[in-house]
């Protein structure tokens, strides 16, 4: 009976010893799923969602405190992606959140007075300019995200949504018309 | 005999071949204007190098090549830049690109060029001048044969010519092997130096016995060793690199492997026989042979300035009324033309008019019934059903699985299913969901590294500017001996044990020579003493105060006037 209750203790505390020890040497910086998660969100940095940033976002979804549809610019294959690893169900966009067309900012350079208030705002460093120089946009690395709008005293950016070329084009899903075969 | 490989599945459709092929090559005439799209190679497109207005000789280059994988983009005749602007080209998405449209002159005037030697010239050179020459795969993949023609990694064996031409109403190729042999023979050899290749196999078809009996006439005749012209069977898809590669050596090239690596290169017979013009005669690839058939009065093969105008092509082969559409290529694999517009490009290798009766519109698709038919003709060996199956329902992540993007879009899946679904549709529209995706997922990544490299700007930023602050602090602590009060050497009592800056001061200063900074705080006072700038009223003519008394007497006067208002009526307002 003692020497059961010996064995007992012995292994449980050899176990913890191990585990104690793993914790330590093994500890995994951050939280894992936090990267996940921001790995599928578009990186736009726009604040849409009502944090600053897609990692703050990441951060909060990861701890259960946010929505999974509340990043329009991730668009529902974004919300699936979400959904699929974080196991929950697929959640549609609120009224009126949906995704809009990929835009990119324009500066009128006419009206740019030089500023630099955009380029404070400017959350991947996109816009190029110095103060009492014109600014403008770096369009291949614009997100879209629509950050620098609101800090323009002379309201001259605008946001152009990007045409239809070959280089961007892309093969449809392919739909057929319904062909009627008989009156009814 | 040689023994030759099969490759998994293929179909029979009808070939349609004999209408265009009973008569020779003819030139096609000169086209009242060239629409030349910039972009007609795989790869960058080409940047203009003319403007509007300027007159251009035959063979001059109007497009450069841009970075690696490009090729230049020439003035197929000599006369005036009419455009350099969007216009409609042949593409699937109907959408424009750059053109230059060139108004010919007729005068068809060549610019200078001269041809060179090939066993005597550096393969660099050679390499370089099928890069200006704009030489691309004339098989309709338009790879530039620059980056083809060379192979540091891998030996290579065989060289494989391409003359199979499998799609059906295509008969450009065999004319070309027909009349011009010898040449495409040399090219191979140029082609086979450039690849240090042991031995050439020019596969052929076995419903072009003229153009086998012309080729095998041509190695005879010239004596070219290791060359062997193979009759390889009729079946569609048996053009493509790696059916072909597959049929003449038996070597299987799999999936995301280069056919260089198994040591075997292929190119198109054309390709070989404009790369013979453009080392030997300095001649760019201004024209290529395009077979005009289908629902016109007379199908035959014409040599085509690039660019020439789509229906000013098809007139001269007599396009019928109830024509309701171009088809550019075959019809497995051809693109439906938006216009007749567009111009001829290096990838144009035929041109099928198209009535209601030849080419019915697609019946409506039915369900897949998992007849599994296209599964038994995938030259690719894929499984069709599935493939369709996920991209239908937008599984990409499976399709994949299912190795879509080892299809080679042939068509023989569409061709044989039952139920008419057009399943190539299905895989262009996942493989081209699937890139735009990966684009955006590397957009998001250089996102997120310019992202993170902003923030820690901003957080260095302010660590600067603090550390500017403190420095400035510092200094100005340290230059308050120089001031003749008691110096603030000592600690004062009263501060902060945990003011670290004031601690850092209090060494640093109680380190340092006093004395030493005193002398030199005196020394630089002095100096700005004895360097002190005169005013600006010092030494001035008698002449100047004159005039500085004058202004004071009469600022006095206004003064004295301003101070009694109502004195004189006629005082100067302030």
């Amino acid at each position: 009976m003692i020497s059961a209750l010996l064995v007992m203790i012995g292994i449980s505390l050899l176990l913890g010893a191990v585990l104690g020890y793993s914790a330590i040497k093994f500890k995994v910086e951050g939280n894992p799923l936090v990267e996940k998660i921001d790995a599928v969100l578009p990186q736009t940095q726009c604040g849409q969602c009502g944090y600053p940033g897609c990692m703050p976002y990441a951060e909060a979804i990861a701890k259960g405190e946010a929505d999974i549809n509340l990043c329009p610019p991730g668009g529902e294959e974004g919300i699936r992606k979400l959904a699929e690893l974080l196991g929950v169900d697929f959640k549609p966009f609120g009224e009126g959140a949906g995704p809009r067309a990929k835009a990119v900012a324009f500066i009128d350079e006419n009206t740019c007075i030089g500023c630099t208030l955009c380029l404070q705002a400017c959350p991947v460093d996109a816009i190029v300019g110095a103060a009492k120089q014109m600014h403008t946009i770096i369009a291949s690395e614009c997100t879209g995200c629509e950050l620098c709008l609101a800090p323009c005293p002379v309201d001259c950016i605008s946001m152009q949504t990007i045409p239809q070329h070959i280089g961007n084009w892309k093969w449809q899903y392919p739909t057929h018309s319904i062909v009627q075969v008989a009156a009814r | 005999m040689r023994k030759l490989f099969k490759f998994h599945g293929g179909v029979h459709p009808p070939t349609h071949k004999t209408e265009s092929s009973r008569t020779p090559i003819v030139q096609a005439a000169m086209p009242s204007k060239l629409v030349i799209p910039l972009h007609q190679h795989v790869g960058n497109r080409a940047v203009p190098t003319v403007q509007v207005g300027e007159r251009v000789l035959k063979g001059q280059i109007i497009g450069r090549p841009e970075g690696r994988l490009s090729s230049a983009v020439h003035a197929s005749t000599s006369g005036t830049v009419s455009a350099v602007d969007m216009q409609v080209v042949a593409h699937f998405s109907g959408l424009p690109d750059l053109c230059v449209t060139i108004i010919p002159d007729g005068k068809d005037e060549w610019i200078a060029h001269s041809g060179m030697d090939y066993k005597q010239t550096p393969h660099s050179e050679l390499r370089q001048r099928l890069r200006e020459a704009g030489i691309v795969g004339l098989g309709g993949a338009v790879f530039p044969s620059d980056m083809k023609s060379y192979s540091h990694k891998h030996k290579i064996k065989t060289l494989v010519l391409n003359g199979a031409e499998c799609e059906p109403y295509i008969t450009c190729d065999d004319l070309l092997m027909r009349e011009r042999a010898n040449e495409i023979l040399r090219g191979a050899e140029v082609l086979r130096e450039l690849l240090y290749a042991e031995e050439v196999l020019i596969g052929i078809e076995d419903n072009k016995p003229e153009a086998i009996a012309a080729m095998r006439q041509a190695v005879a005749d010239d004596g070219h060793a290791r060359m062997e012209v193979i009759a390889v069977p009729t079946l569609y898809p048996g053009g493509g690199a790696k059916q072909l590669i597959r049929v003449l050596t038996g070597i299987e090239v799999a999936a995301g492997v280069r056919s260089t690596e198994k040591g075997v290169q292929c190119f198109n017979v054309a390709t070989a026989y404009c790369a013979w013009r453009a080392i030997t005669f300095g001649e760019p690839l201004l024209s290529r042979i395009v077979t005009v058939t289908g629902n016109v009065e007379r199908a035959q093969n014409f040599e085509v300035l690039l660019g020439t105008p789509v229906d000013e092509l098809v007139a001269q082969a007599g396009s019928k009324a109830d024509t309701y559409k171009h088809i550019m290529g075959g019809p497995m694999m051809g693109v439906d033309l938006p216009s007749g517009a567009v111009g001829v490009t290096k990838a144009t290798n035929c041109i099928i008019e198209a009535s209601q009766a030849m080419f019915p519109p697609p019946q409506a698709a039915m369900p897949c019934i998992r007849c599994a038919r296209c599964a038994a003709v995938c030259p690719a060996e894929l499984q069709p059903q599935d493939m369709y199956w996920f991209a239908k329902g937008k599984d990409f992540g499976k399709t994949q699985e299912f190795h879509l993007f080892d299809c080679i879009e042939c068509g023989a899946c569409a061709y044989v299913c039952p139920s008419h679904i057009p399943l190539v549709q299905y895989y262009r529209f996942a493989k081209s969901e699937i890139w735009q995706r990966e684009q955006e997922q590397q957009a998001a990544e250089v996102a997120r590294e310019r992202h993170e490299f902003h923030m820690l700007r901003i957080e260095r930023e302010k660590q600067e500017k603090a550390e500017r602050l403190a420095q400035k602090e510092k200094a100005a602590l340290a230059a308050k001996p120089a001031a003749p009060t008691p110096l603030p050497v000592a600690a004062d009592p009263n501060a902060d044990p945990e003011n670290t800056l004031q601690m850092r001061i209090d060494s640093a200063v109680a380190h340092s020579n006093m004395q030493m900074r005193i002398d030199a705080a005196a020394a630089r006072a002095k100096e700005q003493v004895a360097t002190e700038q005169p005013k600006n009223t010092d030494a001035l003519t008698p002449q100047q105060q004159a005039e500085i008394a004058e202004i004071e007497a009469r600022r006095a006067k206004f003064h004295e006037i301003a101070s009694h208002p109502g004195a004189d009526d006629e005082s100067p307002k302030q």
